[in-house]
């Protein structure tokens, strides 16, 4: 009993790890690349889901909700980092903390504003199930996982391959050099932070249906983020992926035991631990 | 072989830029030029502000007072990735190539710049690999496992894909054995002979007065002599004057 | 210049003492509260301000001082009868000193944005702690007590009304205020603020920064709590919601908007803020945080000495 139970947790985990990798990968990329970190990322993730919502509800597609939740934000991200985090380059990275702070909570409000405080849904793309152990699982969860890993997969070769990906790997490397070079770094950070929203926006729509989309999911979602991006090593791809499954994984067995809401403590715990015994990242092979 | 250096306008002319570093008053007023197709050299002793100059040539770095001009135009203040553009490229004093990133994927952050076909791509490859064959080789390691020569080369290699008319080199020979320190200098007399300007700032006195035909002089952040190279290695007091030695 | 700074700051700060001191006598009860209440955060923010503004170390997690300072302080009014205010500051300040030493302890260990992030998740912690720990902390509801006396035990007893428990506030954060302001100007502080000019240089210097860091934390910690002591008094009630860090951004919002390290701005920040949030209220009703928030990262980008910055020399002379 015990071990079927262990087992669906690890199904879980692995699933909510998919989605965390994906909101994560995109707040590490922004960090390594122009030392930001961008606490409105959750309302990037949240306003996705409801852009999807809107979508879904006009056109009925959740495909085509998921396109459009990701172009749109990934622009929404781009105004925002034009506007808002140019200006602050080069200045004391509190100021940029501060200012994507504020930023979160003027997205977040106005979410409530404009939706109100009623969740809304957004329905599964497929329906059915298969049993797994003495539970009847949904496929589309499995589903959330492989997409997740399908869209971290197509980054990491556009970073690998392509000529922008080693504009972005050089500019995160050494943005002076970059510079020297004739890559336009200014708007290579442009871009960086549009796909990171435009991933966090995907997550959003993904997640959607396994909850409710309102205007406080960014919340919980920005914390375990940034635990997993400092778990993970800041600015390592790689590491911010295993940290995601990890600490989702470490949260799902903990709900064995203990509520879901006392089960975020381990990812604190982690955190805390992390930052005491290997503060360049748990998965960190060799220091940046 | 001295090219059309008298009478040409200046490609880079830098006049009297003051530069700080926060309240560090560097520049005190630093003006050279260089022509089109010259080596200039820039001597003096360390933290005179010769790496400021290249520097603020670059952009890297906004004087607080000063123009830089470039073919005629003003270019005081524009990024450093315009400068890259134009014809500016610069190789820093700690090589700084892209560690991550494999000798092939450093070269392409100045080779795809766009507007090149593929035709004149593979061309360029191919010269940079004629001048520096273990980069051929090594092409697809990473920068990091390079030796420090051969970092070096990467660095001068990767500043030719941006087809300069000028190259900004900083300190190319320190740290390297005499025997790519030759090897630093035929790459230079090789540019030279290919029509690209360089504004060289050396310790390296008798590589820099070989390659050099005019030199520059620094003392504590402004330019305190400027004479022809021919004519300082006869009267070699006046440099043991300003480098210390 | 200095010479006549201190008539200035003494006239400035009379002043501005005998407006609070009559403010109960003239406003209406909801006015009234509202001056307390800035007061209390101010008093919040301020002690922020010693770690954000004179030490350089951004805490986000001054909600958990503020939180355990308040339920240290429920904690004593309910489980002690009749409830004892001093006892209630006892019990609230060795709460919000028990949490100080942990994140003393990462203050020595952990720097900048790693520091920051993790007294976020500190006061999370707690957050969670309080809120699922019902039995013990009323978990999502909270605990709602009665109003202590004002009382020194063998002289005198009487209990609060509106003007005395504001006065009380006002004697309190005043008091804070004064210490905290001959805190920062005297060798100890000036240390503080070299280590947030140049950490490495200060240690090269001699000082042992650990130990600054640690007492720094200490004292800011302490006077957070205090705050939420006097919070408790105030409202009568503890609730998780005041240990959730959205709190501790916004006290990191007063001290940016009223200008770090001046000490009084963070007061001024808190002010305006609540001001702001006032008057947007009755516009834009309970999404007053749109307009505040638009105005708070304009500030950030536009004006980040904040309103009182360019008094910060002034202040620390």
């Amino acid at each position: 009993m015990l071990l079927d139970q262990i087992l669906i947790q690890t199904v879980n985990g692995i699933v909510t790890g998919m989605i965390l990798a994906l909101v994560a990968s995109g707040l590490t990329l922004i960090f390594g690349i122009m030392d930001v970190v961008n606490f409105a990322h959750g309302e990037l993730f949240m306003l996705g889901a409801y852009v999807g919502v809107i979508t879904i509800v006009a056109s009925g597609s959740f495909w085509l909700a998921l396109v459009v939740a990701t172009l749109v934000i990934a622009l929404l991200g781009a105004v925002i980092q034009i506007t808002t985090l140019r200006p602050l380059l080069g200045r004391d990275p509190l100021t940029t903390i501060l200012a994507t702070f504020g930023l979160s909570l003027v997205l977040q409000n106005y979410a409530l504003w404009q939706f109100g405080p009623v969740a809304r849904k957004i329905p599964e793309p497929f329906t059915g199930h298969f049993t797994l152990f003495y539970l009847d699982y949904p496929w589309y969860r499995l589903a959330i996982a492989g997409l997740s890993a399908a869209i971290i997969g197509a980054l990491w070769l556009f970073l690998k391959f392509g000529t922008y990906g080693i504009w972005i790997r050089a500019t995160t490397q050494d943005r002076v050099m970059a510079a020297a070079m004739g890559i336009p770094v200014p708007w290579v950070h442009t871009a960086v932070f549009a796909i990171g929203a435009g991933m966090a926006a995907a997550s959003g729509v993904l997640f959607g249906p396994l909850v409710g989309v309102n205007h406080a999911m960014g919340l919980d979602w920005v914390l375990k983020a940034f635990i997993v991006v400092v778990v993970g090593g800041m600015g390592n791809l790689g590491g911010s992926i295993a940290a995601s499954i990890f600490i989702s994984l470490l949260e799902a067995y903990a709900s064995l035991w203990v509520s879901p809401a006392q089960a975020v403590i381990v990812s604190f715990v982690a955190l805390i631990l992390t930052l005491l015994f290997r503060p360049t990242g748990l998965f960190v092979p060799t220091p940046k | 072989m001295s090219g059309s250096a008298s009478a040409a306008a200046p490609l880079v002319s830098v006049e009297e830029i003051h530069t700080y570093y926060g309240k560090s008053h560097i520049l005190h007023g630093v003006s050279l030029e260089v022509r089109p197709g010259e080596v200039v050299g820039l001597l003096g002793r360390n933290g005179v502000g010769k790496s400021t100059t290249l520097k603020t040539v670059m952009g890297l770095v906004k004087p607080s007072r000063g123009e830089v001009r470039y073919e005629g135009r003003g270019i005081t203040g524009l990024p450093p990735h315009r400068l890259a553009r134009l014809g500016i490229a610069y190789v820093p004093e700690d090589r700084r190539i892209f560690r991550l990133l494999t000798v092939m994927e450093n070269l392409r952050t100045g080779l795809d710049r766009g507007g090149l076909d593929e035709t004149r791509k593979q061309a360029l490859l191919d010269k940079v690999y004629r001048y520096f064959p273990v980069l051929a080789e090594r092409r697809n390691q990473a920068g990091g496992t390079l030796s420090g020569g051969e970092q070096q080369m990467l660095a001068i290699a990767r500043a030719m894909m941006l087809e300069p008319k000028i190259i900004l080199l900083d300190e190319p020979t320190e740290g390297l054995m005499p025997r790519m320190v030759s090897q630093i200098s035929h790459i230079i007399e090789a540019l030279h002979q290919e029509g690209v300007a360089i504004l060289l700032v050396e310790q390296n006195v008798p590589l820099t007065l070989e390659a050099c035909q005019r030199v520059y002089l620094m003392e504590k952040g402004v330019v305190r002599h400027h004479a022809g190279s021919a004519e300082l290695r006869a009267d070699p007091a006046v440099i043991h004057q300003y480098m210390g030695i | 210049m200095s010479r006549h700074s201190p008539v200035a700051f003494w006239t400035g700060f009379t002043l501005v003492l005998v407006l609070l001191i009559v403010a109960p006598l003239v406003l209406p009860e909801f006015w009234r509260r509202f001056v307390t209440e800035i007061l209390i955060w101010g008093l919040l923010a301020m002690s922020s301000d010693i770690l954000i503004g004179y030490t350089g170390m951004v805490s986000f997690g001054h909600s958990a001082f503020f939180g355990l300072g308040m339920y240290g302080a429920a904690a004593a009014l309910l489980s002690v009868k009749p409830p004892s205010l001093w006892l209630a500051i006892v019990y609230g300040l060795v709460a919000a000193a028990g949490v100080a030493v942990f994140v003393a302890y990462f203050s020595t260990r952990l720097r900048d944005i790693y520091f920051s992030i993790t007294t976020l998740i500190f006061s999370q912690i707690f957050y969670v702690i309080i809120f699922t720990w019902t039995e013990v902390t009323g978990g999502e509801n909270g605990l709602s007590f009665r109003r202590p006396v004002l009382a020194i035990p063998g002289l005198f007893s009487m209990p609060f009304d509106s003007n005395t428990l504001h006065w009380f506030v006002l004697a309190v954060v005043t008091v804070s205020y004064l210490v905290l302001r001959r805190i920062t100007q005297s060798p100890f502080g000036m240390v503080l603020q070299s280590i947030r000019e140049n950490e490495p240089r200060t240690r090269a210097v001699g000082y042992a920064v650990e130990q600054y860091k640690i007492v720094a934390v200490m004292l800011s910690g302490l006077f957070a709590g205090l705050a939420g002591v006097l919070y408790a008094v105030h409202n009568r009630f503890a609730a998780p919601d005041y240990v959730f860090f959205l709190i501790s951004g916004e006290v990191v919002i007063f001290n940016v908007m009223g200008g770090i390290g001046t000490l009084v701005g963070p007061l001024v920040g808190a002010a305006f803020f609540l001001l702001l949030r006032e008057g947007f209220s009755r516009f834009f009703t309970e999404f007053y945080l749109i307009p505040v928030g638009v105005i708070f990262t304009a500030m950030v980008i536009f004006m980040p000495q904040g309103l009182l910055g360019f008094l910060r020399r002034r202040l620390n002379e």
